[in-house]
């Protein structure tokens, strides 16, 4: 039955797809959770993917490169959350600025340092087949036979909603994006709580990022991204404010990406154009149908002053 | 309450408009030097093609008048929607719908006299730039839909549009490459100075401010998007219809990116293709906030950051720079500024 | 007695803000089992003392002893671990969040590994069970797991007290607590409080109500000006001295009035309902008029429609169903502007909100409704000049304190604002005037202009509508007062024949408190 192993492809690469949306919208919903909304994500992917990818070359190392993304991409939140949290300056300016600077730096760094490099790809971080449970028809090589990064990011999102309603830190974050005084006067630190979520943030985004040159495309290609950071920010808004939402938003639009790429490659007669434009008018139709359902972080965007 | 509140009053706008953005600037080429530093590039020939790829000459800063005019005209409108309180982000996809309209009306009325002509392809271009916006605008009112989401979705969407126009119904006659083919030779827009690209839109680079700020500040309709933008509560209050305004702001402002892409077209491509715009949305924004979202401020943001990207490129060519550099100081220069500004205000709030 | 030392000792605290000293050198003491009121009026520098004591503002100097031991407060963490509880204002309560979340939230540490027990809430219902003890063994009568923002808003409070017993506290501190309950359930309060200072706990009472000092409070420091201007205890002490003290002059505690003469109905509503999305019904069915030289009060507890009725009127909000009729026409289906530009004008309960931009100018505040036609706008240009010359007349008219009518209204202070606003919607001789909360936040000063121009508005002619929580307020303007409960109209009596008890209990909704407020002012009157 051809077509069933055209739809396990089609799945398989849906997961794959997801993954980076996965990493980087579990990441974003913490830290809107907490109040602070960063649009830089598109900027953090793509420091991630470059840092990612040039220490891998570099140290032969991918996992070396993965974490080495996670910091990079960790310290530019940091320098955004003291920029907002620290200093209450608009948060949308400040991540517009971050684009930005993501945009130019993974261009500068590459083009600074591989320009003159000829043989470009890294090795491919490959799959590892979970026993038994990859033999489950169809679903098996779907779920269990994928890179662990994937497996990763299939866990993160189940532990991040653990963590965030079931335990005193998650309650905490809650509290301090619904309504960041009464968490102060009881007794919590609502910067502590915001830098650490912006900061978790920021790190998965660089994660996401990483997957992306070194377990996707095995190189790393300008402006990379190609609007995925933008596309984990909707994430957040219809998986509402939930990691297993995001997870489920992920798959969605992981099947869209995989969707397009396999119309493409069976020249199917649509433009491919119209194919590659899928993902973002999904998003749309997407929020308009999930429209007026409020779950939005009552404090989510607005500075906070301790102490006023 | 004595006059020292008035000339502190005067003194913070100062800071706020004047001196903040120049510290900004500074502040970002200081770390962009550290960066270069750290990279092993030499910082001082670096910075030395980036002020001759300003000031060095006269042809050079014809070249940053070209890059400034889609940069002022996209920046003029952003201001009109951020004074609204409505993030527009989609400039980059409305510059693109604005340069098909700019593209369709050159392919077409080359016939007609260049006085009718032009400004139907400008026109042309405005309204498609802001139609594209209101859509963003009308699901922001309509259904609420976050604006910046919706806007930079568009983007893409215009983007995946243009492709597909030039790879398919507007492609050239030839079929070879992914492009229109020219625009009619007599809707070219005409050069100001011999031997300089700077053109005719560069004029209207200076008048849409001008005509932006007038609105803003001297119109009852100015006055009713500034008070939605500082509080909407109280706008609907004094019975301004809110959601109007936005929709209106966020049409006008994409009218502006529109024009904008029909001028590139017009004045200096001369034809369409995908991948027209380096990034003029993005950097527009950059604009309006260096200038405080003040149409006339433009200008002066707009000429700067035009300047920059000549001066980016003469850094690639002599100092062998990536000229994504400009990116990195675009970005230091909005991340300083917002910073900066922030500071100021914890400190004017506490003396 | 024996020497020991007070539970609670501040001595020379000071504390200022930008040009304005909050307090100057304060010192105060209570004792353990002591219910100790501090007076004083809005802005006397109550609050910043408390959250100074509290830890969520730093003093510049002075020091604070608990049980005679120096401490310093940096955070409300310390505090609380001090033995410091407070009870704010303003809940402290996350919406979201059951009874349990809001209480235990910052009691365990976040990310521990030794205690990681604690940190990861397993079992919800041990949790609810703990805190439904503390309910039980206070009385206090809440629902664990109930989420806050079903909760009303006594018994939100309720939580709040919730919140610092069950982290042990030996001083309580509660702001205002009174300000948004029924004179019922001010008196449950203060039986629940007395019941804790009986066993051993400090209470430090905020308020500027003067009975409730009466009737509460061991001991009364009164504040003005962020000083200390009094202490005493309190039965050694009477209102009129209190009052005396906490306003720096002798106080009449009533307004002057002239008796009105009413004419014909002006405003008339007629069966006016809104309901929410969720299906409750705000406004329900209500009815009333307010006639032309009139000021009809409207007394309640916050939360029982009285903004839904304000917003309804000037058409913000578009009632479910009933009839707003004001000069004759309807004004239902119409829009804000056109209301106002028919005569009915708007003091609203939150001026900053609501009323003013304050990034614009005091000038451009004035012209807020009107900017766009003539003389302010001309051929589609806005006149600076025209609107300039309009703000200057009102100032004057309206003693409004600004150098410069350029200024950014955001300078003015509280009071100032307000006459802007005033300025504004009385300046156009309003027919129906709905004034909701228009003295909130004001001090003495600014509240009796505010009653001054109120009535002068009503002496020339105007309806007017006065929704306000501060029952005193009410009975010192109204001619006639209604009750609204529940987004009902329970009741009316006559503004001068006006007994609190009786307006208390319809305002708690208490059934035949109408009539047997009818038949006592029917018996006062023989």
């Amino acid at each position: 039955m051809e077509w069933i192993v055209g739809l396990q492809a089609l799945l398989q690469a849906t997961v794959r797809m997801a993954t980076p949306l996965t990493f980087t919208a579990v990441g974003e919903t913490y830290g809107e959770r907490a109040g602070v909304i960063n649009i830089g994500l598109e900027g953090l992917m793509l420091i991630g993917a470059v840092v990612a990818y040039a220490v891998a070359f570099t140290s032969g190392s991918i996992w070396l490169g993965v974490l080495a993304a996670a910091l990079a991409a960790m310290v530019f939140g940091v320098l955004f959350g003291i920029v907002t949290i620290t200093f209450g300056a608009n948060q949308i300016v400040a991540g517009a600025a971050l684009n930005l600077v993501g945009l130019g730096l993974s261009s500068f760094i590459y083009r600074a340092f591989f320009s003159n490099v000829t043989d470009r790809a890294i090795q491919p971080l490959g799959s590892v087949k979970i026993p038994l449970l990859s033999q489950i028809p169809v679903l098996g090589p779907v779920l269990f036979e994928q890179n662990l990064l994937v497996y990763i990011a299939l866990l993160l999102a189940p532990l991040a909603a653990l963590v965030l309603n079931r335990t005193m830190l998650g309650l905490a974050i809650r509290s301090v994006g619904e309504h960041p005084k009464a968490a102060e006067t009881a007794g919590l630190s609502v910067v502590g709580l915001r830098y650490g979520a912006v900061a978790f943030g920021a790190l998965m985004a660089g994660v996401g990022g990483a997957y992306l040159s070194v377990a996707y495309a095995n190189q790393f290609v300008e402006n990379m991204v190609a609007g995925r950071g933008f596309i984990a920010l909707a994430i957040v808004v219809f998986g509402r404010w939930s990691p297993m939402g995001a997870l489920w938003a992920s798959l969605l639009f992981g099947f869209t990406f995989a969707l397009q790429l396999r119309l493409q490659a069976a020249n199917v007669q649509i433009a491919y154009q119209f194919l590659q434009i899928l993902p973002y008018v999904a998003t749309i139709v997407a929020m308009i149908l999930l429209h007026g359902q409020s779950a939005q972080p009552k404090a989510l965007g607005v500075p906070y002053t301790e102490r006023a | 309450m004595t006059t020292a509140t008035l000339s502190r009053q005067t003194g913070a706008v100062l800071w706020r408009n004047v001196a903040l953005p120049i510290l900004a600037i500074l502040a970002a080429l200081l770390v962009g030097a550290l960066m270069l530093t750290l990279s092993g590039f030499n910082v001082a020939a670096a910075y030395s093609a980036l002020w001759s790829g300003v000031f060095g000459s006269v042809r050079n800063l014809g070249e940053a008048m070209l890059r400034a005019t889609p940069l002022i005209l996209i920046g003029s409108g952003i201001a009109i929607a951020f004074r609204c309180g409505i993030w527009n982000i989609g400039a980059e996809g409305q510059f693109y719908m604005g340069a098909v309209a700019g593209a369709l009306i050159g392919l077409t009325a080359g016939n007609l006299p260049v006085w009718l002509s032009i400004p139907m392809a400008l026109l042309a271009g405005s309204l498609l730039g802001g139609l594209w916006a209101a859509i963003a605008g009308w699901l922001k009112v309509r259904l609420g839909l976050n604006e910046v989401v919706t806007t930079i979705m568009l983007n893409y969407i215009a983007i995946g549009i243009v492709g597909y126009l030039v790879t398919g119904p507007m492609q050239e006659a030839s079929r070879y490459n992914p492009q229109t083919d020219e625009i009619a030779a007599s809707m070219v827009l005409p050069r100001l100075f011999p031997g300089m690209r700077v053109h005719a839109g560069f004029v209207l680079a200076l008048i849409l401010p001008v005509l932006a700020a007038i609105l803003l500040f001297r119109t009852p309709f100015g006055f009713a998007l500034r008070a939605v933008g500082f509080n909407p509560v109280a706008a609907r209050h004094a019975g301004i219809n809110v959601n109007r305004q936005y929709v209106l702001a966020i049409s006008l402002s994409g009218a502006a990116a529109g024009i904008a892409g029909a001028v590139e077209v017009l004045g200096v491509i001369g034809r369409l293709y995908e991948n027209i715009s380096p990034g003029y949305g993005f950097t527009g924004i950059a604009v309006s906030l260096l200038a405080a979202n003040h149409p006339l401020g433009t200008i002066f943001s707009g000429l700067l950051f035009g300047a920059l990207t000549t001066g980016a490129e003469l850094m690639q060519l002599t100092a062998k720079i990536p000229s994504a550099m400009t990116f990195i100081l675009q970005g230091l220069i909005i991340a300083f500024l917002v910073l900066f500004r922030a500071i100021q205000e914890r400190i004017w709030r506490q003396g | 007695m024996s020497e020991q030392a007070p539970r609670l000792r501040l001595a020379g605290i000071s504390k200022h803000f930008g040009s304005i000293q909050a307090n100057n050198d304060v010192s105060l003491e209570v004792a353990a089992g002591e219910i100790h009121c501090l007076l004083g009026e809005n802005g006397a520098g109550k609050s910043t003392l408390m959250n100074i004591l509290y830890g969520l503002v730093r003093p510049d100097a002075g020091k604070i002893f608990l049980d005679g031991r120096p401490v310093t407060i940096h955070s409300p963490h310390q505090a609380i671990e001090l033995g410091i509880g407070m009870v704010h204002q303003h809940f402290m309560l996350v919406p979201t969040l059951t009874v349990a979340e809001n209480v235990i939230l910052g009691t365990r540490s976040l990310l521990s590994l030794r205690r990681l027990r604690e940190s990861v809430l397993w079992d919800r219902r041990a949790i609810e069970r703990r805190v439904g003890d503390v309910v039980q063994r206070y009385g206090l009568k809440i629902n664990p797991g109930a989420r806050v923002a079903s909760l009303s808003v006594g018994e939100q409070q309720r939580v709040e007290i919730v919140k610092a017993l069950y982290r042990g506290v030996n001083l309580l501190i509660l702001d205002e607590p009174t300000a948004v309950l029924t004179p019922q359930e001010t008196t449950e309060l203060f039986k629940t409080l007395r019941s804790f200072a009986a066993s051993g706990l400090s209470i430090i009472l905020i308020t500027h109500k003067l009975h409730e000092v009466m009737e509460i409070s061991d001991r009364v420091t009164v504040l003005r000006d962020g000083k200390v201007v009094g202490r005493r205890t309190t039965c050694e002490t009477d209102m009129h001295e209190l009052a005396g003290l906490m306003v720096g002059r002798d106080v009449r505690l009533t307004v002057e009035k002239t008796l009105a003469r009413p004419g014909a109905p002006v405003l008339m509503i007629e069966n006016l309902t809104v309901v929410d999305d969720e299906g409750r019904r705000l406004l329900d069915n209500l009815s009333l008029q307010v006639a032309a030289g009139e000021i009809l009060g409207v007394a309640g507890v916050d939360g029982n429609g009285q903004r839904e009725l304000a917003l309804a009127i000037i058409g913000i909000l578009r009632p479910t169903s009933g009839e707003i009729i004001a000069n004759g026409q309807s004004l239902i289906g119409r829009t804000p502007r056109q209301i106002a530009d028919a005569g009915v004008r708007h003091i609203p309960e939150d001026r900053q909100q609501m009323g003013l931009i304050l990034e614009f100018s005091v000038a451009d505040n004035f012209v807020l409704k009107a900017f766009d036609r003539p003389p302010y706008t001309i051929h589609g240009l806005l006149q600076p000049s025209a609107i300039i010359a309009y703000a200057q007349t009102l100032i004057e008219r309206f003693d409004v304190r600004t150098p410069s009518p350029t200024l950014p209204v955001a300078n003015l202070s509280g009071g100032n604002q307000q006459k802007v606003v005033l300025g504004r919607e009385l300046d156009s001789r309003p027919r129906v005037l709905v004034a909701a909360q228009p003295t909130r936040g004001l001090d003495v000063g600014a509240t009796e202009y505010v009653h001054k121009a109120l009535l002068a508005q009503r002496d020339a002619g105007a309806a007017i509508l006065l929704i306000s929580t501060d029952l005193e307020e009410v009975l010192a303007l109204s001619d006639r007062i209604v009750v609204l409960y529940e987004g009902r109209i329970v009741g009316e009596v006559p503004g001068d024949r006006a007994n609190v008890q009786q307006i208390g209990l319809m305002m708690a909704g208490v059934q035949g408190a109408q009539s047997a407020a009818r038949q006592e002012a029917n018996m006062n009157e023989v």
